[in-house]
């Protein structure tokens, strides 16, 4: 009984969480511009360097890609990693902790949120990406693609778990942490080019982000004759990595909270009042 | 004989902070702000903590709800030790804190109350049910469909209080949950506060305040904290008897007055406090009878200072206070108690 109730309350929270982050994006619009329009403009910025070049139009492909996906990192910085100390400074946390539910459950909300809105702000610059620049696209292999994709989705918000517990002992300095994060992840993980041209160990090192073998595998699927020459790793042992990544990711995110937690809560640092 | 079962029960309770110091690179000094503090609340006690700013207080509510550990000692709530089982008291209690502005500000009212409800794993149709009387009775029933970004203070304190009551939870910390609210506001969940409390004799609240007359009104027994000390507990009466021998009075005087000079040297001033009220310096004397009034009035005059009014009062739990600290709950020195909320 107890189970099913633990359960039910599991589940109950997964849904309570989520809905801030859903509902929040119906009711303000303004996402649109920030988070479609202007992401567009960076994407453009790249195709027109390559169409400058008279790179094959393939590469409009991938800068479309990796625009999309540019989404999903930043969510995964901004809205998982960094939200535990935007509940804190607000005096959600402490009502979190006290809460008779687990935090993982409290999580993974946010990631489900936070996957169901980015994914509609992804579509939306992958749609406009592909008709305003006319991206030739050749998918060869279905549900290897939603396999890559769902996969690379699980690992990478595993990620965004297990660095949200850092932030219940950090605060600030791992919001630093995140701003960190941003930039040179766009650039290593290969977002607006194949990961392969920054040579093989810089890859595999830059593979530690789900984002970066996901991005790989989804171009391979998607452009595979020009990907022939840009091939970090194949598509099977990519997924195969992905998989391994969710589950490590998903694991450590649960050891990492509940210590983070406790060495928080000797520390003094769940909460921001005084005395 | 069994032992007797208490809700909250800490022994010794001990929390030291280390804090940076500003003046001394890297160093940190040491800030006990809860200091071998000895509690036991009985199951169906509302039981009040009073004590003025950075007495303990939350530092107490923080540990009893396993926000925060202690340095040493031990606390039990509902029987469960909070450092070696957080999870099986957190299936026990509720908090509310003044002041806090938790919750989505996109979201309204309600639908921030019902996220909070499905963490405690709430039905719908309950908590729409229990959501919808906990508006009105603290009159926020027209806000329900308001985004809680646009509420007012009071009315996300309103909300607030609301969220911590919305699963009736056995055991309920309020730390300070009327202040900044409206005296109209306050009277109304302090009004509620007692008759859910008559409507579950088995649930208990330990409620922190430095609002006497909140305390006075409201708490079975009061346990007075200053410095993370508990200095005294005791039912409110059993706290002010102790103070029947003892005369009290407060005296409103015009003129330039040193109350310093003037009342250290009078044998049987046991206590004073004085504070600007109006134009005129208020002395709140605690004297060891009044036959020592006599000397503090003569006194007044001999300074060229001019009585304006003089009230024998039936001592209060701020009398308890300052007999127990030597200063108000304000802070040290200027009495005057913390600006409450009128009756």
């Amino acid at each position: 009984m107890n189970l099913r109730r633990e359960m039910k309350t599991f589940l109950r929270t997964v849904i309570g969480r989520a809905y801030p982050r859903v509902i929040g994006m119906r009711r303000e619009k303004s996402w649109m511009l920030f988070e479609v329009l202007l992401p567009l403009l960076q994407v453009a910025a790249f195709v027109y360097i390559y169409q400058a070049i008279g790179a094959p139009p393939e590469f409009t492909g991938f800068v479309v890609l990796g625009g999309a996906m540019t989404a999903y990192w930043m969510n995964v910085l901004w809205s998982m990693a960094s939200q535990l100390y935007w509940e804190k400074e607000t005096g959600n946390l402490e009502l979190y902790i006290i809460a008779p539910t687990s935090r993982m459950a409290i999580l993974i909300g946010m990631a489900a949120g936070g996957i169901m809105t980015t994914t509609i702000r992804a579509v939306g610059v992958l749609t406009l990406g592909v008709l305003i620049f006319r991206v030739p696209m050749e998918v060869t292999d279905v549900p290897a693609l939603v396999g890559v994709f769902l996969l690379t989705l699980v690992a990478l918000y595993g990620l965004g778990m297990l660095l949200a517990s850092l932030f219940l002992l950090w605060g600030r300095q791992a919001w630093h942490l995140a701003n960190l994060l941003q930039e040179p992840v766009f650039l290593v993980s290969g977002f607006y080019f194949p990961v392969r041209a920054l040579g093989f160990l810089v890859a595999l090192g830059a593979s530690i982000v789900p984002i970066t073998l996901g991005l790989d595998a989804m171009r391979q699927l998607l452009f595979p004759q020009m990907m022939e020459g840009f091939r970090f790793l194949p598509v099977g042992t990519q997924l195969g990595a992905l998989a391994v990544q969710a589950v490590v990711f998903l694991f450590l995110a649960h050891r990492a909270l509940r210590y983070f937690e406790d060495r928080a809560r000797r520390e003094g640092r769940l909460t921001l009042r005084g005395l | 004989m069994q032992a007797r079962e208490y809700s909250i029960e800490t022994k010794d309770l001990t929390r030291v902070f280390r804090v940076k110091r500003r003046e001394a690179r890297g160093e940190k000094r040491e800030i006990t702000a809860l200091d071998r503090a000895d509690l036991a609340v009985e199951r169906g006690e509302l039981f009040g903590v009073l004590g003025p700013n950075g007495a303990g207080k939350t530092t107490l509510i923080k540990i009893l709800a396993t926000l925060l550990s202690p340095t040493s000692g031990t606390a039990r709530v509902a029987g469960v030790d909070v450092v070696a089982n957080p999870w099986e008291v957190r299936r026990h209690i509720g908090m509310v804190s003044g002041g806090e502005s938790s919750g989505y500000g996109l979201l309204t009212v309600e639908e921030n109350l019902w996220m909070f409800s499905q963490f405690y794993g709430m039905r719908g149709a309950d908590v729409r049910k229990r959501i919808k009387e906990l508006l009105e009775v603290v009159g926020l029933a027209d806000g329900a469909k308001t985004k809680i970004y646009h509420l007012s203070t009071g009315m996300r304190q309103k909300m607030n209080f609301a969220r911590g009551f919305l699963t009736d939870p056995e055991i309920l910390f309020l730390d300070e949950p009327t202040i900044g609210l409206d005296v109209q506001t306050a009277r109304t969940l302090r009004a509620y506060i007692r008759k859910w409390m008559d409507d579950h004799p088995d649930r208990t609240i330990l409620l922190t305040t430095h609002y006497m007359y909140e305390a006075d009104e409201l708490c079975d027994r009061v346990a007075i904290i200053d410095q993370g000390k508990v200095l005294a507990c005791d039912t409110p009466a059993a706290l002010k008897r102790d103070l029947q021998e003892e005369a009290v009075f407060r005296l409103k005087v015009e003129g330039d007055l040193d109350p310093e000079k003037l009342l250290r040297g009078i044998a049987g001033v046991h206590r004073f406090t004085h504070a600007a009220r109006d134009g005129h310096a208020q002395l709140d004397l605690i004297l060891a009878d009044e036959n020592v009034l006599l000397p503090v009035l003569s006194g007044i005059q001999g300074t060229g200072g001019r009585l304006v009014s003089l009230e024998k009062r039936a001592p209060t739990l701020e009398d308890v206070f300052i007999r127990l600290v030597g200063h108000g709950l304000n802070e040290g020195g200027d009495a005057g108690g913390a600006s409450e909320p009128a009756p």
